[in-house]
């Protein structure tokens, strides 16, 4: 039935198919073209990050100050963090929502598709001009990705182009997260409640409402920083009767709940490809989509604790820390349903699956990490130190990055109808899983020991910890030249990959996207499809 | 880096409430472990043996409302067992009253100044001539030989064993955070502001830290040393320091008026920098010579300017511009005069030196690598500010 | 499933490529490119600004023309129209997301830091060693007097009658909006004018009011935390509904060419909504801001 269908909506969507040329990408307003494209320029910006962070673990190779000056390896951290956070795992995200939302809740495109292409194009100018700076009279932006003033006020020529980078990126995503959140409300197919939704919908809606509430927030903190440098204003300066510190209330605000915008979703990608590789529905569908509100909710009064060493009065101290413990309760519900969904499965270790439990394994140690970060008393200790940069690198590296490698494999079969390559899709996440905690793992302890993070140098007895460390980073980064050639060779049918590919990819996979054609036609669910207990990935029905 | 560091762990630290922070960050670690262990030793059975060569036919159950409960409460009543003791330890940290005596610490890009408040004691630590010169881009030194690479100072903050000791920590321009290991001490230090904190070592030794927040080029340059003494010995020390003998040339300005942190932004600093104006008329009575400056103000070059525009005042382009043959350097006076005291784009402002620190360093730098233009007298320092 | 025939009535419009966004983007760049280049006073000069503002709102125009002109097609059915609430609804609260934060940094500064150099709470060594005699007063220019002495606007004087004003255009807009619904065209288009005209006669007010506190009062965007909040607020607002009086110009002017229809009307509804936003902040800023 379903299958009909599919077939039926490929029937005549020749009517307005894809134009040819480099305007087709420029004009576009197919969900799928604006998908690949976030997809290409996140692998981009992830290419151009990783190349930054090289530059950062050369000078660290060993002590001393071999490559780079200090205010260019600060400039390199700065951009590095940037890059990657806002051009590379924020984008990412949003292409494989726009590739998966209209195919998995059954609609024909996401509600607003010209507002999708400009929050799309907004981006590589965006970046453009940001990394532009590197090329400036003083340099890039060197206060690091927080911007905290008065330090960033020092920044030369590149200030604004900083600031009004910002401010661009900011309307990419809010654009984005209303076309997404308005897509999910009103585009739903017949039979789709919101608790039928697949799981990646349901953190990608949550995720679009911290994104519509705190990027704002984040255009209104830089722009008191553009005013305080060039229009008098005294926001952050105590002279005036401000504060630096209000700054920082400000930009964790909005950057607490922007580190589970970079987690959600992958919470979702992850509760999509284990159900699917186990042959099994996931456990406790529900109690899932309460703790994903849960901890968007507790996102929001947690902010202070990156910033316990400021000198708050010890009753915030207190309230931020207890705030911040709660998190660990809802993360820790989605684990164990995840491990709860693996028992006594049936489970194949396709590459997808094999990331995504790379992915429940080390994001859980970044969470454990982050739980002593915690403790106010000790992230006395901890805080900004190498102990802070394992514990994110953790969670956003083999946890957010993962999750999209994760994704691309599961679905590129449904994007290009040609199968990867399973022996190098193993062979990837081996040497990922290696490298990258081989990169990451030393840092915990040069961190406790006392180094302390965004420094091009150090004390010599943290030598043994930062060999590894660099070693682990361009193993992890050459290691990724088998995924983009893996995946490429799916694009465009190198070595003789061939398009045929049943609807249903994975025969454990359930959901709509698996009812259309492998590649998946133009345009899908022009008419929306019913949808059929077969499909529904939420809790099934009692009857069962 | 003392004796005490592990290397891969904590120190356990030299004072009660370090060692309170070491117990509760094992405490941790271990909770975190036992769980890790439930969870992984779960997650691996299951994929040992549910894995569809053994297991073929999965099983298909998807909800208990009862587990459910059971693993959002378990964690609850651990986070508790650690939310307990973490809170007490906490509490005392934040107890600063009853000190015996108090030092205020303030940031500078890139030193550290300390004051001891009602003992008139008050100098500027930085980082050792050793270290600053292997630690230059391609020095060519081998830092592995050089002792204490980085984390070595010139005047380290001596503090005497068995006293609370309260910190006033602030900062001169941008945020920096004061942070010694051993004694479980980081605090921010802010433009403006004043944070408190305090310490009771218990045992004599060295204690080694660093700056813990990105203050600009040099943040992995502003280590600190604290040097804890018996009581008796330190007050030997004191009254050595209060003897006069400065400890370095280009801190011995004592009474400096460095209470005046200068706000983060120029129109502030204006209103807030404030001339020590008795030092500088002293230094215009003697009105020194050419070679007194030019000598004076090498070592004060040293000390505040060769991080950035090099020993050989050829500066790091673009961003540290060449000192030699610059227009500001060999212009009029009045403009480079006023450059150092109110700084540019990433200069900081140098206002909080002497007069007559400022016109040794001038004077040196317009008759050096080359330039010759004149002389600059602390008068005419004064006559800026 | 539905015979191919039914399709083409009832799916959702999705709209053919376009290019309006791409020219957008690059009409916003230029524009932010000349503003960087203005402010770190590089040479590339004011054409950037010009040349791309002026494509910018080319391009506005032309997509909201496309907008109405596709709605009056008749193109957007009952789930279009339920996209449009809803994503207005969802950039309204961006806004509000937007003002909340300039709104904490005025909290911030009036609860916390100010008091703090004044020395209470755990702040007392802040205020005697660093800005000894310093008192946390409301007005404030901080420790350090920037920009000297300066004089605040009473509320009850000209900020209460803007206040009355954007009341009053908050009651204009409703009763356009029922005259619509009831097809009474004419009423309608008087109320909207005279919306606008309330919306114009604010934004006079505003810029009088901001002439006087630079001329008479010494109160500038220099004049320390109150004249930072001050003016990022109350101007952040008058940019709003600046914002806003345009839109509801263009929503008057479709509707003297016989936009819309009494049973649908998002175009409108959306700028009502809207002006009801401006209006509910700056009822915020009369309290906060002028009056307490
Ligand atoms: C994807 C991004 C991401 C995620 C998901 C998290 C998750 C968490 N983070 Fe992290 N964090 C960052 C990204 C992220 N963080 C970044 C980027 C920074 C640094 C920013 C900067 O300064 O530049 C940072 C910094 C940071 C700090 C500040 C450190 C400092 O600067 O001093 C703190 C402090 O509390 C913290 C805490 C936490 C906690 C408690 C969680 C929790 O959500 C984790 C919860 C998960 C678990 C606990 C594991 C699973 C749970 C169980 C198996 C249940 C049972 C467990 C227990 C009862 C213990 N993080
Ligand atoms: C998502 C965010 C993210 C990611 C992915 C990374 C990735 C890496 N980071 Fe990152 N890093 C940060 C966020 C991130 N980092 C932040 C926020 C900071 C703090 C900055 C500050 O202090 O201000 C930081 C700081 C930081 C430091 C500390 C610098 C300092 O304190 O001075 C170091 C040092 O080793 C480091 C190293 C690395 C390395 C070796 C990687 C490697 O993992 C890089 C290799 C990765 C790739 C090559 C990309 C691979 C991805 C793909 C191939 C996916 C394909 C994509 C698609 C199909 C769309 N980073
Ligand atoms: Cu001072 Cu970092
Ligand atoms: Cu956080």
């Amino acid at each position: 039935m379903a299958h009909a269908h599919a077939h039926d909506a490929h029937g005549h969507d020749d009517h307005h198919g894809p134009e040819k040329g480099i305007m087709r990408w420029i004009k576009t307003t197919n969900h799928k073209d604006l998908g690949t494209l976030y997809l290409f320029f996140a692998f981009t910006m992830f290419f151009i990050g990783g190349l930054m962070s090289l530059v950062i673990r050369a000078e660290l190779f060993v002590p001393g100050l071999q490559f780079v000056d200090p205010e260019f390896f600060n400039q390199m951290t700065t951009m590095h963090a940037l890059v990657m956070i806002f051009g590379g795992v924020m984008p990412a995200f949003v292409g494989l929502a726009n590739w998966m939302v209209p195919m998995m809740i059954g609609c024909s495109d996401l509600a607003l598709p010209r507002v999708n292409n400009w929050g799309f194009w907004i981006l590589p100018f965006a970046f453009g001009l940001l990394l532009s700076t590197l090329f400036m009279d003083g340099g890039a932006p060197a206060g690091g990705w927080t911007m905290y003033p008065p330090l960033v006020l020092q920044t030369g020529n590149a200030f604004p182009f900083l600031i009004f980078a910002v401010h661009l990126m900011g309307i990419s995503s809010i654009t984005g997260a209303i076309n997404v959140v308005v897509t999910i409300l009103n585009m739903r197919a017949p039979g789709m409640t919101l608790l039928k939704m697949p799981l990646f919908v349901w953190t990608w809606l949550i995720t679009a409402y911290l994104l519509i509430a705190v990027m704002p927030v984040l255009a209104g903190a830089v722009t008191m920083l553009l005013t305080d440098k060039y229009f008098l204003t005294s926001f952050f300066s105590a002279g005036g009767g401000g504060d630096p510190v209000m700054f920082q209330h400000i930009f964790w605000f909005f950057g607490h709940p922007e580190v589970y915008i970079m987690i959600l979703p992958a919470f979702g990608i992850v509760s999509t490809i284990i159900p699917t590789f186990a042959r099994k529905h996931l456990f406790g569908y529900d109690s899932m989509v309460y703790a994903t509100a849960s901890i968007a909710f507790l996102s929001f009064i947690v902010w202070a604790h990156h910033m316990f060493t400021v000198g708050m009065p010890l009753a915030g101290e207190l309230f931020f820390m207890f705030a911040t413990m709660l998190i660990a309760v809802p993360t820790g519900v989605k684990v164990f349903n995840w491990v709860a969904t693996m028992w006594r499965g049936s489970m194949t270790f396709e590459t997808p699956m094999l990331f995504a439990l790379g992915f429940v394994f080390l994001f859980t140690i970044g969470g454990f990490s982050g739980l002593m970060l915690a403790i106010t008393p000790v992230d006395f200790q901890y805080h900004d130190t190498y102990f802070v940069v394992a514990h994110f690198h953790y969670v956003l590296v083999p946890g957010a990055v993962f999750s999209i490698i994760a994704a691309v494999y599961y679905w590129i079969p449904k994007w290009t109808g040609r199968m990867y390559n399973e022996f190098w899709g193993k062979t990837h996440f081996w040497l990922s899983a290696i490298f990258i905690n081989l990169t990451f793992f030393p840092q915990h302890f040069a961190g406790l020991a006392g180094m302390q993070r965004r420094v091009p140098d150090y004390a010599v007895q943290f030598t043994d910890w930062n060999v590894m460390s660099s070693i682990g980073a361009f193993g992890f980064f050459v290691a990724q030249f088998i995924f983009i050639f893996n995946m490429l060779a799916s694009c465009f049918g190198w070595f003789g990959r061939k398009q045929a590919l049943p609807d249903r990819v994975w025969e454990g996979a359930r959901g709509l996207e698996w009812t259309v054609p492998s590649p998946a036609p133009y345009h899908t669910f022009e008419d929306p499809p019913q949808l059929t207990e077969a499909e529904s990935t939420g809790a099934p029905a009692k009857a069962h | 880096y003392t004796d005490t560091s592990k290397g891969y762990n904590l120190p356990t630290g030299v004072t009660e409430i370090s060692q309170e922070v070491f117990t509760l960050h094992m405490w941790i670690f271990w909770i975190c472990v036992i769980i890790g262990v439930v969870v992984f030793g779960a997650m691996i059975w299951s994929i040992v043996f549910h894995r569809r060569s053994k297991h073929p036919k999965p099983a298909d159950f998807h909800e208990s409302t009862t587990v459910e409960i059971v693993w959002t409460a378990l964690p609850f009543v651990i986070l508790i067992a650690i939310a307990v003791p973490a809170a007490a330890t906490l509490i005392k940290m934040e107890d600063v009253r009853d000190a015996d005596m108090t030092v205020k610490v303030t940031g500078y890009q890139w030193k550290w100044h300390y004051d001891y408040l009602g003992e008139d004691v008050a100098y500027f630590s930085t980082l050792t001539a050793e270290s600053n010169a292997a630690r230059q881009l391609k020095s060519g030194v081998d830092v592995n030989a050089v002792p204490n690479y980085l984390v070595d100072v010139d005047n380290p903050l001596v503090l005497p064993v068995g006293k609370k000791v309260r910190f006033l920590i602030t900062s001169n321009d941008v945020i920096h955070a004061w942070w010694v290991p051993e004694i479980a001490v980081k605090k921010d230090a802010i433009p403006g502001y004043v944070n408190e904190i305090w310490t009771r070592i218990e045992q004599p030794g060295t204690y080694r830290g660093v700056c813990a927040e990105l203050c600009g080029r040099d943040h992995g340059y502003m280590p600190i040393v604290v040097k804890a003494l018996p009581e008796a010995e330190y007050a030997s020390w004191l009254a050595q320091q209060k003897g006069g003998e400065a400890p370095t040339e280009t801190s011995a300005i004592v009474g400096e008026p460095i209470e005046v942190a200068a706000a983060p932004t120029q129109t502030a600093s204006d209103a807030a920098v404030d001339a020590p104006i008795e030092v500088a008329a002293a230094d215009a009575a003697q009105a020194p010579s050419k070679d007194a400056l030019v000598q004076k103000g090498e070592s004060v070059y040293k000390a505040n300017c060769a991080a950035c525009h090099q020993a050989n005042g050829t500066g790091l382009p673009p961003n540290f511009p060449s000192l030699v043959g610059s227009s500001v350097v060999t212009g009029a006076p009045v403009a480079q005069i006023l450059q150092l005291l109110k700084g540019k784009n990433l200069m900081p402002p140098f206002g909080h030196l002497s007069d007559a620190d400022l016109a040794a360093v001038i004077t040196y730098t317009r008759n050096s690598w080359g330039n010759d233009a004149g002389i600059v007298q602390a008068a005419d320092v004064a006559a800026q500010r | 499933m539905g015979s191919p025939a039914a399709h083409n009535t009832d799916r959702y419009y999705v709209p053919t490529p376009s290019a309006w966004p791409f020219a957008l983007t690059v009409g916003l760049v230029a524009v932010v490119i000349g503003v960087s280049g203005y402010l770190e006073n590089s040479n590339i000069g004011p054409l950037p600004i010009w040349l791309g503002a002026a494509l910018s709102i080319y391009i506005i125009f032309r997509w909201f023309q496309g907008i109405a002109r596709e709605s009056e097609g008749g193109l957007y059915g009952a789930q279009v129209d339920r996209t449009y609430r809803w994503a207005m609804c969802w950039f309204i609260f961006s806004e509000v997301m937007f003002f909340a934060a300039f709104f904490g940094a005025l909290y911030y500064a009036r609860l916390l830091s100010l008091p703090w150099l004044g020395g209470e709470g755990t702040k007392l060594a802040t205020n005697i060693t660093l800005w000894p005699g310093f008192e946390a007063t409301w007005p404030s220019n901080g420790p350090a007097g920037l920009g000297g002495e300066f004089q605040t606007i009473p509320a009850f004087d000209v900020p209460l009658v803007n206040t009355l004003i954007l009341l009053t255009s908050g009651f204009t807009i409703t009763m356009a909006h029922h005259a619509l619904k009831e097809a009474k065209r004419v009423p309608c288009i008087a109320w909207m004018w005279a919306t606008v005209a309330l919306g114009a006669l604010f934004l006079f007010f505003q810029a009088e009011e901001y002439i006087h506190a630079y001329n008479d009062l010494n109160l500038t965007m220099g004049s320390g935390i109150y004249g930072s909040t001050f003016f990022m607020l109350t101007g952040f607002h008058g940019m709003h509904v600046t914002l806003g009086t345009l839109m509801l110009l263009v929503i008057t002017l479709r509707l003297m060419k016989g936009h819309f229809k009494p049973e649908s009307h998002f175009g409108f509804e959306g700028v009502a909504w809207y002006w009801h936003f401006v209006d509910v902040v700056w009822i915020g800023l009369f309290i906060v801001v002028y009056w307490l």
